[in-house]
């Protein structure tokens, strides 16, 4: 299963992942931190969890996977 | 062409990483290369300015990715070399070391390098900032032990690059003088009411600011700068000087190859420069068709998006890239998302200026073109499907 690793420090609230994988990622209101909605997305997100990752612009979102 | 069996990516920064990534992502399971000048793994440009050059970041926390993740796509990364040529019809690169390198398509993503002033070459104390080794100097420097009081530091452009600095070495205690010709750091990029509030911010926190008057160059003694002279004749003493006026396309090395070159690598609208060969990222100039103009964009978030529509072209996807142009800067502990493009015309659609959390809208001719937040990213990012109507978003929503 995928594991998804956000670094709040890193992130600087462009929020391109909320709009590439919305079931998995939000923003806070205060300051657009990202929000992790689900560390352990489901299958059928897979592509739009990687697509968040990679397009990210401060590199703050990782992949792992997990048996 | 539908499926190279080799893809060659000539350069290896946010843009170049991005489009190995994106044609992997897409499917792509051919030869990759990715060619770049620097000897160091893909890092992030943005955080030199800040984060890096305040020390809170080592240079490590600034790459983009691990070993692992580079290991894990599959791509041969040449770097310390540089392009010197490229062979259209054979889609061949040669490098500074002498290598050839051929592929099936070939993406150009050499980004750009700081424009200087005349008379700074060879001159101690004067930096310009791009790479990870530009930001360590300009560190080293800033905090050298000086007999005579504190460093003296002159920004000298009024960009988003020497207002970040400003910011940052005055974090760090120094006495900072950010000077340029506009009339509020920024004032193009954000339109003159958040320009104003962000000179306000820079004054409060000690930031010197010399606006209005233009550089007209540098004064030294003995091989070292010792201040920068402004139009008018006034001249600031400085131990230490950071050029930032702008930026130049990395493009020398593709003259008489064959390809457009006209501020950038000249793309048509699917950032197809030739047959075969694409731009990506700071370097490439292309046809933005929602916009009606030709656009060449120098941000971090382009570099990603437009590497993403490269990849799908090189797989065949015949597909325009029309973004909504966007930007961020933090500065002391603002932080500001700009989508879009501000005007003169500002609305506060959210939050309050006085506060200085808000987001504003603006228009040109009754249309919503811009969308800016300060200290409200969330907020301003639902705000921009305003932006100039379905049509823009449609072929850029992200």
């Amino acid at each position: 299963m995928m594991k998804v690793f956000v670094d709040e420090d890193k992130c600087c609230g462009a929020g391109s992942c909320v709009l590439a994988a919305p079931d998995v990622f939000d923003q806070r209101d205060e300051d657009g931190v990202v929000v992790l909605l689900d560390p352990e997305p489901a299958e059928h997100l897979r592509a739009a969890v990687r697509e968040a990752a990679d397009v990210c612009p401060a590199a703050a979102i990782t992949l792992g996977e997990r048996a | 062409m539908t499926s190279p069996g080799e893809v060659l990516v000539v350069g290896a920064s946010a843009a170049g990483l991005a489009t190995a990534e994106a044609l992997r992502r897409k499917g792509y399971t051919g030869g990759l290369t990715l060619l770049g000048d620097e000897p160091h793994p893909p890092y992030d440009r943005p955080p030199l300015s800040k984060q890096v050059l305040a020390g809170a970041w080592g240079p490590e926390r600034a790459r983009l990715r691990g070993d692992e993740v580079l290991e894990a796509l599959g791509a041969r990364f040449v770097l310390g070399d540089r392009a010197v040529a490229l062979d259209l019809g054979d889609r061949a690169v040669t490098t500074a070391s002498g290598l050839t390198l051929r592929a099936d398509a070939v993406v150009l993503a050499t980004g750009v390098r700081p424009r200087t002033l005349p008379d700074q070459h060879g001159l101690a104390g004067v930096h310009v900032l791009r790479t990870l080794d530009d930001a360590l100097a300009l560190r080293a420097d800033l905090l050298r032990p000086r007999p005579a009081g504190g460093t003296r530091f002159v920004v000298v452009g009024d960009g988003v690059l020497g207002a970040e600095v400003a910011a940052t070495a005055r974090t760090l205690g120094l006495d900072v003088t950010l000077a340029g010709p506009q009339a509020a750091p920024l004032a193009a990029q954000l339109g003159p009411l958040v320009a104003g509030l962000l000179a306000d911010l820079h004054a409060e926190r000690g930031v010197r600011l010399r606006l209005g008057a233009a550089v007209l160059g540098l004064t030294s003694a003995a091989g070292r700068v010792t201040g920068v002279r402004l139009e008018g004749g006034e001249e600031l003493p400085a131990d230490v000087v950071l050029v930032a006026l702008g930026a130049t396309p990395n493009t020398e090395w593709l003259e008489g190859s064959g390809l457009t070159l006209d501020n950038g690598v000249v793309c048509d609208a699917r950032c197809r420069a030739a047959d075969g060969v694409y731009a990506a990222g700071d370097v490439a100039r292309w046809r933005h068709e929602p916009l009606g103009a030709s656009v060449r964009l120098e941000n971090r978030t382009n570099a990603t998006e437009q590497a993403a529509a490269v990849a799908d072209n090189v797989l065949g996807a015949n597909r325009a890239y029309a973004p909504v142009p966007y930007f961020w800067t933090d500065q002391f502990d603002a932080r500001l998302q700009v989508h879009g493009t501000p005007t003169d015309e500002a609305d506060v659609v959210a939050g309050e200026p006085a506060a200085r959390r808000f987001v504003v809208t603006h228009r040109r001719a009754g249309e919503t073109v811009g969308v800016l937040g300060w200290n409200m990213p969330k907020q301003a990012r639902q705000h921009r499907q305003e932006l100039l109507g379905p049509r823009l978003l449609m072929g850029g929503a992200r």
